[in-house]
């Protein structure tokens, strides 16, 4: 059957089960737009690209499946460019189409052409240029493999509109063609048993687990491990989620913001187990003073994460949920009392906490989300202050509730990417929690949430600057806050009903007593402004160039 | 340290650019780079010289490996090996000197591949040291140019790199 190759394009994408694509065309890409007028994939239009590929991102995310999004050649190519890298810092399985101008253009300098191949090497797992339309079908399917397995990422796909245009004899391959890529998912066995007896021997174990949990679907692994030998949890920004936040062994989060037991259980251990988790210098600050007293066991997939940035006496390369279950049987349940008293006394001794005093806190509302939800939303967040109140007040009992950026760090990121993720899991509980910085980055999305009909609940946490930036300057500049503060801000209110979204505003507690269970219960969308003091800040935080020992609360 | 590294890669466009620009995205030095296709034209081999410690090239290595194009990495700096460069140097030879400088060319082996009236091309083949050599002794006739490819790097024996070989140390 002869078809031209955009019209494969779409194929393949329905071949590889997917129902939703999220874009916005251009000239480059009218070969592609029409063959999807024929399919039954759903095409989401964003109202800016960067929106098309966060919301690819928070669909993944959400739902472990492959996100897919597409933009036209030049400007919409890299409008798209924060997006892949903030997939790719945080391991998010993406497929990318970009049109290109011609193939006889290429290299012109021609309207709208840019080296988006060229561009986006550093921030993709892998892409490609299409030249051969005939070879199109089988670099789709090594995306799509490219994309899923091993560490996943992004994989950009640029397509010049006369190879789109070209016709084909379309066949799907079944099996990918890459002999340059071969994962590596099974851990080597004796390096597992070495890691069960370093664990049977450990008197002051910590798990410190982060993404690759969630991204490998070991959640149940890590709680059957941490009950049978009774260790204490902590998760990575990018672990949350994957153990229950209400256990009684989970220490919350580690790191820079992390709570001060948890940074101590870690400074303390003789043991720590890292999963899927990268050492990041977030989560260890100086090198030096991290798990100073410490083994490591590190599991990871990717090779490269695996004394990068610490020395590890047991590596282990490998899926993490195939790993566990191969150790799992080797260990001993292991009475680990004193040690377990110790962690319980930190955790009095230094609770996470905030004063409830003078009005409205943001934690408040966090706490609030909590309360109404179980846990068990699914909770998109931009980047500041508001994000790492989430991170220590919302105590996720289910994975993947969480979508953030967090390796990049991408303000913008939180709406789109609740688009995605609402749309990726309709029916569910999606709630935004962003701050007033990030919001009036993305929030022409509002008119996606308003088309789809997506009955996200926005809660605003509005300090009237950009609180996180805000916090830095007063300590490190002496409270010289220069571009912090914001002198102007639209009505929210009347902003939200310009796009047909019912707004409220909030603040006091009583407000967010009243008004959080009906918003979370309203059928459509809801922007909730919460004023909150732009004097309040994330605590505890361990210093610059600190050891995590050092964290301070006040 | 330096390091000789062997790497095999798909014949991709753009696989060049993947290489070099992780070194320099990462901080990694190259002392030199040569590239050509092998005997399967869908592959081409790297002879990457690296300096770094032992943990600088466990990154290099691994990072390397994480491209797609990537096949197969051999540090083969520890083994037996053959490596060469060539070198092309046009220098001053006015017509006095040039006696002296097929002297010099007939010590290293290096051969005359122009004559100009008053400069000659000599090409030489060796390993650094040798190259090295040849340009020192060049020198003072006044080099008007010079052009090197960069190292490549075999294995000695009936040990070889190539994709189906186990980490380089087959057959041996
Ligand atoms: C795109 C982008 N620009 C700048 C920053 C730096 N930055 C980090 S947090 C922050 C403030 C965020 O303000 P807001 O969204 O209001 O959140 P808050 O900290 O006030 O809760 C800024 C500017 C960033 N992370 N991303
Ligand atoms: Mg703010």
């Amino acid at each position: 059957m002869k078809i031209t190759a955009a019209q494969a394009l779409v194929r393949c994408l329905e071949l590889e089960k997917v129902d939703i694509v999220f874009g916005y065309p251009g000239g480059a890409m009218l070969p592609v737009y029409d063959a999807l007028y024929h399919s039954s994939i759903k095409h989401v239009l964003v109202r800016h690209e960067q929106g098309a590929v966060h919301a690819a991102d928070g669909y993944a995310r959400a739902t472990g499946k492959v996100g897919v999004c597409m933009a036209t050649s030049g400007p919409g190519a890299t409008n798209l460019v924060t997006g892949i890298a903030n997939a790719y810092m945080d391991s998010v399985p993406l497929v990318v189409f970009t049109g290109q101008v011609p193939t006889s253009q290429v290299g012109t300098d021609a309207f709208q052409e840019v080296d988006i191949t060229g561009i986006t090497i550093p921030i993709t797992k892998h892409n490609y240029l299409v030249k051969d339309p005939a070879a199109l079908p089988q670099i789709i399917k090594n995306a799509f493999h490219i994309a899923s397995t091993g560490r996943p990422g992004p994989v950009l796909i640029d397509l010049p509109k006369d190879v789109a245009g070209e016709m084909i004899d379309f066949y799907y391959p079944e099996t990918v063609r890459l002999r340059g890529y071969k994962p590596t998912y099974r851990g080597h066995h004796n390096k597992i048993i070495e890691a069960a007896e370093l664990i049977n021997r450990s008197q002051r174990p910590v798990i410190y687990a982060g993404g690759g949990i969630i991204n490998s679907g070991a959640s149940e692994e890590l709680l059957e491990l941490a009950e049978l030998i009774s260790a204490p949890v902590t998760n990575t920004f990018m672990g949350l989620s994957s153990f229950p936040g209400d256990h009684p062994l989970f220490l919350g989060m580690l790191g820079l913001h992390g709570t001060r037991y948890a940074n101590l259980a870690v400074t303390e251990c003789d043991l720590l187990i890292a999963l899927g988790a990268r050492f990041d210098d977030r989560v260890t600050g100086k090198l030096a003073k991290f798990a100073p007293h410490a083994a490591v066991i590190h599991v990871d997939i990717d090779p490269a994460e695996i004394g990068k940035n610490v020395p590890v006496h047991v590596p282990i390369v490998g899926d993490v949920k195939l790993v566990l279950r191969a150790l799992l049987p080797l260990l001993k349940k292991t009475d680990r009392s004193p040690w377990l008293d110790r962690i319980r006394e930190l955790r009095e001794l230094f609770p996470l906490r905030y004063n409830r005093e003078d009005g409205l806190k943001p934690q408040y509302i966090i706490e609030e989300l909590y309360r109404h939800t179980g846990g068990l939303a699914t909770i998109a967040t931009d980047v500041g202050q508001h994000q790492m109140w989430v991170a220590q007040y919302y105590r996720f009992k289910r994975p993947r509730g969480l979508i953030s950026s967090g390796g990049l760090g991408t303000m913008g990121f939180g709406l789109p990417a609740a688009v995605g993720a609402q749309l990726g899991l309709p029916g569910q509980q999606v709630i935004l929690v962003t701050g007033d910085g990030s919001f009036q980055m993305t929030m022409q999305e509002l008119a996606t949430v308003r088309e789809q009909d997506l009955p996200i609940k926005i809660f605003m946490l509005n300090n009237q600057s950009l609180g996180m930036v805000r916090q830095l300057q007063e300590y490190y500049c002496e409270g010289r806050y220069m571009a912090v503060d914001f002198k102007f801000h639209p009505d929210f209110i009347t902003l939200a009903r310009a796009y047909d979204i019912k707004g409220y505003t909030i603040q006091t507690e009583e407000e967010a007593r009243q008004v959080i269970p009906e918003v979370l219960t309203e059928p459509g969308p809801v922007l909730v402004n919460c004023l909150v003091s732009p004097q309040e800040k994330v605590l505890p935080m361990v210093p610059s160039g600190c050891g995590i020992d050092e964290t301070f609360e006040s | 340290m330096r390091h000789t590294l062997a790497v095999l890669v798909e014949n991709n466009p753009g696989v060049l650019a993947r290489v070099a620009g992780l070194f320099s995205r990462r901080g990694y030095n190259i002392d030199s780079l040569a590239v050509g296709r092998t005997d399967n034209p869908a592959i081409s081999r790297m002879t990457i010289v690296v300096e770094g410690d032992d943990r600088v090239l466990e990154q290099v290595t691994k990072q390397l490996h994480k491209l797609i194009d990537v096949i197969k990495i051999s540090d083969i700096t520890a083994d037996e090996y053959v490596d060469r460069e060539l070198v092309l140097i046009k220098v001053n030879a006015e017509p006095e000197k040039r006696g002296e400088i097929m002297q010099i060319a007939d010590i290293f082996r290096a051969r005359i591949v122009d004559l100009g009236r008053r400069t000659m091309i000599l090409e030489c083949t060796g390993n650094e040291g040798k190259i090295k050599a040849f340009e020192e002794s060049l020198k003072p006739y006044g080099i008007k140019e010079l052009v090197r490819t960069g190292k490549i790097a075999m294995l000695r024996g009936s040990r070889y790199t190539n994709i189906n070989s186990n980490g380089s140390k087959e057959d041996d």
